[in-house]
């Protein structure tokens, strides 16, 4: 045994003999740490984000009360000093209700079809086309809009704008119904098969199983994607600063032009607005707005996603 | 009502030591006679608030095949693989107890766990080759614990294979994937694995479960021939098997070693009634 | 109801119509989306490829609709996502792995955990806030190359670290027990098993994340950093730069119909080089995905 190969490395080079105490191995501990810092890095930007908004609102709000911010009925920092941010959370809920009655339902049936009713191969090429379709970038949303969509509502309904808030609505909805469909399908699928065949085992048809037992079982994880697909809607931005105009409206019809937390943005940091003075501070506290809406949206929708996790775990 | 029912139930073949016996199983005397490579002491295991073994109290002794046998859950895979700390692994577990090995303790904080893992080999249930070539499976320990030169590391891979009793079978192939070998071959190429960390204890969790019979057969083969060499402990829930490999086997019920004793004996003569009702297949 | 009557009734008939009726209209909703989304892409091909040639690639912005190009935004958008991807991957990777093989399941990994997720959903524009405020103004990189990158960074990397996350949650965990069983440490079972055996899906995400970083104009906007009108190619990190998205948000917000064009061009070149990107993502999920069957 002593002459044979394996044992070129005795044990006192392997062993724990005369190692009572563990050695420390600097490497894997540096590693380690390093590895924690990645990690923290997600943490130490949303605590950046937080920070860099509440500190610039802060200084806003030294100047308009947060009353007159929530409550004004006029957006008109430049030219009037009214800091009223109604107007664009208005244009932001119009161009998102818009967009949902367009993605919500096509994106549900879609995901129904492809998870119930279609075969694996025509699945196969539905998911792939929709995860390149969720890939394609806002400006080029923004740019149909204008180019093609605008028009289109113009001759439909002639006394819309240029710019209004239907277009905006239309493209929005198309942008996010693949991800719509993507997650509701991801839900529906997890629903298991046993359940289906109890139903159907009781003589139920298919529309029956869909809609009586399939969609309510995989309900929460559905609401779960509308309200991460109603979030995505507020937070974009170029389709909509392109296709909505850039007027804060406060008003209810699709046809005007309205203009949105995103788009707002959006047109200050374009101009040379010097830091420092109000209108600079005000991309802050607009966006802390918008941060706190998509927030809370995103954070319901975890609500109801570990609502999910319980029910099949 | 349910004792009648399994009154009915054939009771003569099923106890093992009915088979003849090939390879001599290593006498009382003779395991009294050796020292312990391991000893364990008053053991608890807990997942959580769940206690999983209970005051386990065994000696292993040194160059013998001990075998851990009872029904699923029993505790067996759980206490064998406290003896490499792969229980570490898992989150809010607790151990309570000693454990020594040759003479040294391998609980607690201060003990170096991957230095034990060189000496404590282990073998799995499902063969689990890494996604490399033979050669870099067999290499794959050495190397990790430093062993450079492909020459060395070559000369390693060769005696552990042939220790495995896979060489003649892939000398040619030592480059292909690992996946591309049969299953039989995976396993052994697993113990190979193992084998070349160079280690004195080799731990294995069913290593013949998945296997066909004449796999199973090579790999019963190669634990003979093994156990002259390292101290070996083997979790099964095949009692044939038990019998036909080992020298000592434990019974483990419900997270306590009900019984542990030379396998002739306690095939042949359990001292507890529990321990016979499983080994003649009235339950488990 | 009558007991054995196996044969179709008035009311077994009109139930099974519902149920065809309600295939059909999720096979429309499937087919509308799909189409509607088809016929956009078309018409941007039908606007820009006659406007499609080497002087749009070669030219920098222009007064003159014919005479514009995107040699300058072409050019800041690869460096943009190459020093993305760089600063990205070994970041968002390092959090996969700490939260998959190093952090013990507790509060604090649910905690980063919900926190990615939540970041995730941050519109883009709010990093480009967050840019403005820490990268452009507290760490005076002002309007760089360097400043968009890193802002672009902080967009991609939940992205990055949610797809290397399912890639290493995929790796049997036989593998790395048969890794510790041999004596390896925690790092040595990573580096040497683990993320090998991942790369393949955390290959597929980062391209995803690359190919978002490069459609994203809203966070570089904000920052004030791409400014439009660069007549210059920018060469080191720390120019000022354009990039290809803003460029054509730039031309597409103006009201002669030759810029439309000129932006239907340039997104079919930004088009080309995402598709590029996702045949490349696709081609290594096939590729060496392929290769390991567990």
């Amino acid at each position: 045994m002593s002459n044979s190969v394996i044992d070129v490395a005795p044990h006192g080079r392997f062993g724990i003999e005369g190692q009572a105490v563990r050695p420390r191995r600097w490497g894997e501990q540096v590693i380690g740490v390093a590895l924690f810092g990645c990690a923290l890095v997600s943490i130490l930007t949303t605590v950046g984000i937080v920070i860099v908004l509440v500190a610039e609102a802060a200084q806003f709000f030294r100047e308009v009360s947060i009353w007159e911010f929530l409550t004004g009925t006029e957006w008109s920092p430049k030219l009037e000093n009214k800091f009223g941010i109604l107007p664009l959370l208005c244009g932001t809920l119009l161009v998102m209700a818009g967009a949902a009655v367009i993605a919500l339902p096509i994106g549900l049936l879609s995901a129904i079809y492809l998870s119930e009713y279609a075969s694996s191969s025509v699945r196969e090429v539905v998911k792939p086309v929709l995860e390149v379709l969720a890939g394609i970038p806002s400006v080029v949303f923004g740019y149909l809009a204008i180019v093609t969509i605008s028009p289109l509502v113009r001759t439909i309904f002639p006394s819309a704008g240029v710019f209004n808030a239907a277009s905006a609505s239309i493209v929005v909805g198309f942008m996010v119904l693949p991800m719509v469909v993507s997650l509701s399908e991801d839900i529906l699928r997890a629903v298991p098969r046993s359940l289906r065949e109890a139903a159907y085992a009781l003589g139920a048809t298919k529309l029956d199983v869909t809609v009586k037992v399939v969609v309510p079982a995989a309900i929460s994880g559905i609401v779960a994607a509308f309200l991460l697909a109603l979030s995505r809607a507020i937070g974009e931005t170029m389709a909509v600063a392109l296709a909505a105009g850039n007027r804060p409206t406060l008003t209810i019809n699709p046809l005007d032009e309205v203009q949105t937390m995103t788009a707002y943005i959006v047109q200050v940091s374009q101009g040379d607005t010097p830091a420092g003075t109000l209108e600079y501070r005000t991309i802050f506290a607009v966006g802390l707005a918008l941060f706190v809406t998509t927030m809370f949206l995103n954070v319901l929708a975890q609500w109801f996603v570990a609502r999910v996790r319980e029910k099949y775990e | 009502m349910m004792q009648e029912t399994t009154i009915d139930r054939p009771i003569m073949p099923l106890r093992p030591t009915s088979f003849p016996r090939e390879r001599p199983s290593r006498t009382a005397d003779d395991l009294a006679g050796r020292p312990p490579k391991i000893s364990v002491d008053h053991l608890n295991f807990y997942y959580g608030p769940k206690q999983a073994l209970s005051d386990v109290t065994l000696m292993i002794p040194q160059h013998c095949v001990t075998a851990l046998i009872g029904p699923s859950g029993c505790g067996k895979s759980t206490f064998l693989r406290c003896l490499n700390r792969m229980n570490d692994m898992i989150d809010n577990t607790r151990v309570e107890g000693e454990i020594i090995l040759d003479g040294r303790s391998i609980l607690g904080p201060k003990v170096d766990v991957v230095a034990l893992r060189k000496r404590v080999g282990m073998v799995f249930q499902k063969s689990n080759p890494f996604p490399k070539s033979v050669f870099e499976n067999v290499a794959y320990g050495p190397r990790v614990a430093g062993v450079r030169g492909k020459s060395v590391l070559y000369e390693i891979v060769e005696k552990s294979l042939v220790r495995a009793a896979l060489w003649d079978e892939v000398k040619d192939r030592l480059n292909d994937s690992a996946l591309q070998l049969s299953g039989g071959q995976q396993q052994r190429l697993c113990i190979a694995r193992a084998l070349a960390t160079n280690p004195d204890v080799l731990l294995m969790d069913e290593p013949a479960s998945a296997l066909d019979p004449a796999s199973t057969s090579r790999i019963e083969d190669l634990i003979f021939e093994l156990r002259d060499r390292y101290t070996i402990v083997i979790v099964t829930h095949n009692m044939q098997q038990a019998a036909r490999v080992s020298d000592q086997t434990a019974f483990f019920y419900q997270g306590e070693l009900i019984e542990a004793g030379s396998t002739n004996e306690l095939f042949t003569n359990p001292a507890r009634k529990q321990t016979e009702d499983y080994i003649t297949g009235r339950f488990g | 109801m009558s007991q054995t009557a196996f044969e179709t009734t008035a009311y077994s008939r009109r139930r099974a119509r519902m149920s065809q009726a309600f295939s059909v209209l999720c096979l429309a909703a499937t087919s509308l989306g799909v189409l509607v989304l088809i016929l956009l892409i078309w018409e941007i091909l039908w606007q820009g490829l006659p406007w499609l040639n080497a002087r749009l690639l070669t030219s920098f912005p222009s007064m003159y609709p014919e005479k514009a190009g995107i040699a300058a935004a072409l050019v800041s958008s690869l460096w943009l996502i190459t020093l993305t991807a760089l600063f990205s991957v070994p970041i968002g990777v390092g959090a996969a792995v700490y939260l998959e093989e190093y952090a013990q399941a507790s509060r604090w990994r649910s905690l980063v955990q919900l926190n990615i997720a939540n970041l995730a959903g941050v519109p883009s524009i709010v990093y480009g806030i967050l840019g403005l405020g820490l990268f452009v103004r507290a760490l005076a990189l002002q309007r760089s190359i360097l400043a968009g990158s890193l802002t672009l960074t902080l967009v991609v990397l939940p992205i990055v670290i949610l797809a290397a996350q399912e890639s290493l949650r995929a790796v049997p965990n036989s593998i790395r027990q048969a890794s510790f069983a041999l004596g390896a440490t925690r790092w040595q079972t990573v580096w040497h098993q683990v993320l090998p055996a991942a790369t393949p899906g955390i290959m597929t995400g980062v391209i995803l994340a690359i190919s978002r970083a490069m459609g994203e104009a809203a966070p570089l906007v904000a920052m004030g950093a791409a400014a439009t009108f660069i007549t210059f190619i920018p060469l080191s990190p720390i120019d000022e730069f354009s990039a290809l998205p803003v460029q054509i948000y730039d031309w597409a917000s103006r009201p002669q119909p030759e810029y439309h064009h000129v932006a239907a061009a340039a997104i079919v070149v930004l088009l080309t080089v995402l598709i590029l990107l996702n045949a490349t993502a696709v081609y290594v999920r096939y590729r060496y995905g392929k290769r390991i069957r567990w």
